[in-house]
């Protein structure tokens, strides 16, 4: 070939793929947790709960891949914020799996406890946040504003449902002692899922920022729809 | 008396190449290399290895024996007068200062690209064609066209001239008249191509596509670069060298001289605080 690619993009590209890795894995292990806890798999649980290494590991590795991407090739405008972006994104989703571990933690409490109620809004929640997981890093890959904005808009549903479960097993609580250990780890699942939730939108406010260079962090709402 | 920068003849090299098992011997060996111009002492006791298919990069403010010393590395500071080399440089394992040296024949081996480009006033093919001729490289006209193609290739500049070859090379614009030396120094396949500063005359665009020619470069050669453009040496080099006042202070991986070297004084050049 006459023209050689250009290897800045080639690494931008490794870089960008490999957080795409980490979110997979983040994404899938919140999964996991969440079904551990409705099926009362222990198996499941100490799965989540002894398997954060890799992700850990795509952590280091990606920071360390944008931190050589700036010091050696001082990107400017897109590739820029693309970067930064990543950096962001990275830190988001090393929390989300750290999130997916808590939750196991919260879960394998629970199971020893007879259950407190069948669980409805918690699979919801755990429903909700894998969805805004996947869309803000679809988004990412797409550069799809829309996408974004759409994940931006579902975290208020989240909230709700948080909400929700809080009063619920308020009531549970106050009816039977006995019920508040396991209430109270049904509690702590449920916010653990709202900050994924929250993580997710750091993430798509990422990408909106990554895309169009428009900060949209700490504005009154102008959501789509 | 201020103390030594570094320790004679150790300049901090923390592991060379990554995840290598066993890296391969050095192309370029220099060992304890000192040189003269007349009484002055422009570099004091270099020792440094230069990996095969990387490429390494010369950084340091004027006057710090960069060019010096990548000059030392094809005996071009022989026509020099009055100067002198201490120390040894060997080029897989022969030493190029020894007696009996055919310093032509090492120019051959370890091809040169400078500042500014200085194509001869003939065609763009006879400029490529010269050396494989004067060398009686070409078996034959088909097999001298092939090669004159393949360099051109090589040097990125294939499709903007193949329909024009027998016009004048001071026709091209700088950055192609530079990627033409680029061509003309590859044709005579050498091991090792030293670049002194091959874009510092050109133009942003132009810039860009030398230094993505300089990185797919190293597949094929060795390739050493002087630059004074420190985010140049960021973004094509594998290793990088910094040099003060004569005096080797760093030699290490890219990545860690830009982003954490081991040297005050490399830290001081590569965030602009002297040079």
């Amino acid at each position: 070939m006459d023209r050689p690619i250009r290897h800045f993009q080639e690494e931008l590209e490794t870089m960008q793929a490999r957080l795409l890795e980490m979110g997979g894995i983040a994404e899938e292990r919140v999964r996991v947790a969440v079904q551990g806890l409705i099926t009362r798999d222990v198996v499941l649980i100490d799965r989540i709960i002894g398997g954060d290494e890799p992700l850990n590991h795509l952590h280091v590795e990606i920071d360390d891949r944008c931190f050589r991407l700036l010091a050696l090739h001082q990107p400017m405008a897109v590739d820029l914020r693309a970067i930064v972006a990543a950096v962001k994104i990275n830190s988001d989703l090393e929390r989300v799996g750290d999130l997916a571990v808590n939750i196991a933690e919260a879960a394998r409490r629970y199971v020893d406890h007879p259950p407190v109620k069948q669980l409805i809004d918690i699979p919801r929640m755990g429903s909700v946040a894998q969805t805004m997981l996947r869309d803000s890093l679809d988004a990412y890959v797409k550069h799809d504003i829309d996408l974004a904005r759409s994940v931006l808009n579902s975290d208020d549903e989240l909230d709700a449902l948080k909400t929700q479960v809080f009063r619920e097993l308020l009531t549970y609580m106050l009816q039977d002692p006995a019920t508040i250990q396991p209430s109270l780890d049904l509690i702590l699942v449920s916010r653990h899922l709202e900050r994924i939730g929250d993580h997710a939108t750091n993430v798509a406010e990422d990408v909106i920022f990554m895309v169009s260079a428009q900060d949209v962090r700490h504005h009154p709402p102008t959501r789509v729809g | 008396m201020t103390p030594p920068l570094v320790t004679p003849h150790a300049p901090p090299v923390r592991d060379p190449a990554p995840a290598a098992a066993s890296p391969p011997p050095p192309k370029i060996d220099v060992q304890q290399m000192s040189f003269y111009y007349g009484a002055t002492r422009a570099l004091q006791d270099i020792t440094l290895q230069i990996h095969p298919n990387v490429v390494t990069a010369f950084i340091g403010p004027s006057g710090c024996g960069k060019s010096t010393f990548l000059r030392t590395l094809n005996r071009m500071n022989d026509i020099i007068p009055a100067t002198r080399v201490e120390g040894k440089a060997l080029i897989d394992g022969e030493d190029i200062y020894a007696p009996g040296v055919d310093v032509v024949q090492l120019r051959r081996r370890v091809g040169m690209v400078f500042q500014k480009s200085n194509p001869f006033p003939k065609s763009i093919f006879e400029n490529v064609a010269y050396g494989l001729r004067i060398n009686g490289m070409a078996k034959s006209r088909t097999d001298l066209a092939g090669r004159v193609e393949e360099s051109l290739k090589q040097a990125a500049l294939w499709t903007e001239v193949k329909d024009r070859l027998q016009t004048s090379a001071l026709a091209l614009s700088g950055g192609q008249q530079q990627r033409l030396c680029i061509a003309r120094a590859l044709a005579i396949k050498p091991d090792v191509l030293l670049m002194d500063e091959p874009a510092s005359a050109l133009d942003p665009i132009a810039t860009q596509r030398i230094e993505e020619l300089v990185y797919s470069l190293k597949s094929s050669f060795t390739v050493v670069i002087v630059t004074h453009n420190m985010q140049q040496a960021a973004r094509v080099s594998d290793r990088t060298a910094f040099f003060w006042l004569g005096r080797l202070v760093e030699y290490d991986r890219t990545d860690r001289i830009f982003t954490a070297p081991a040297e005050k004084l490399t830290e001081d050049y590569v965030t602009g605080r002297f040079g």
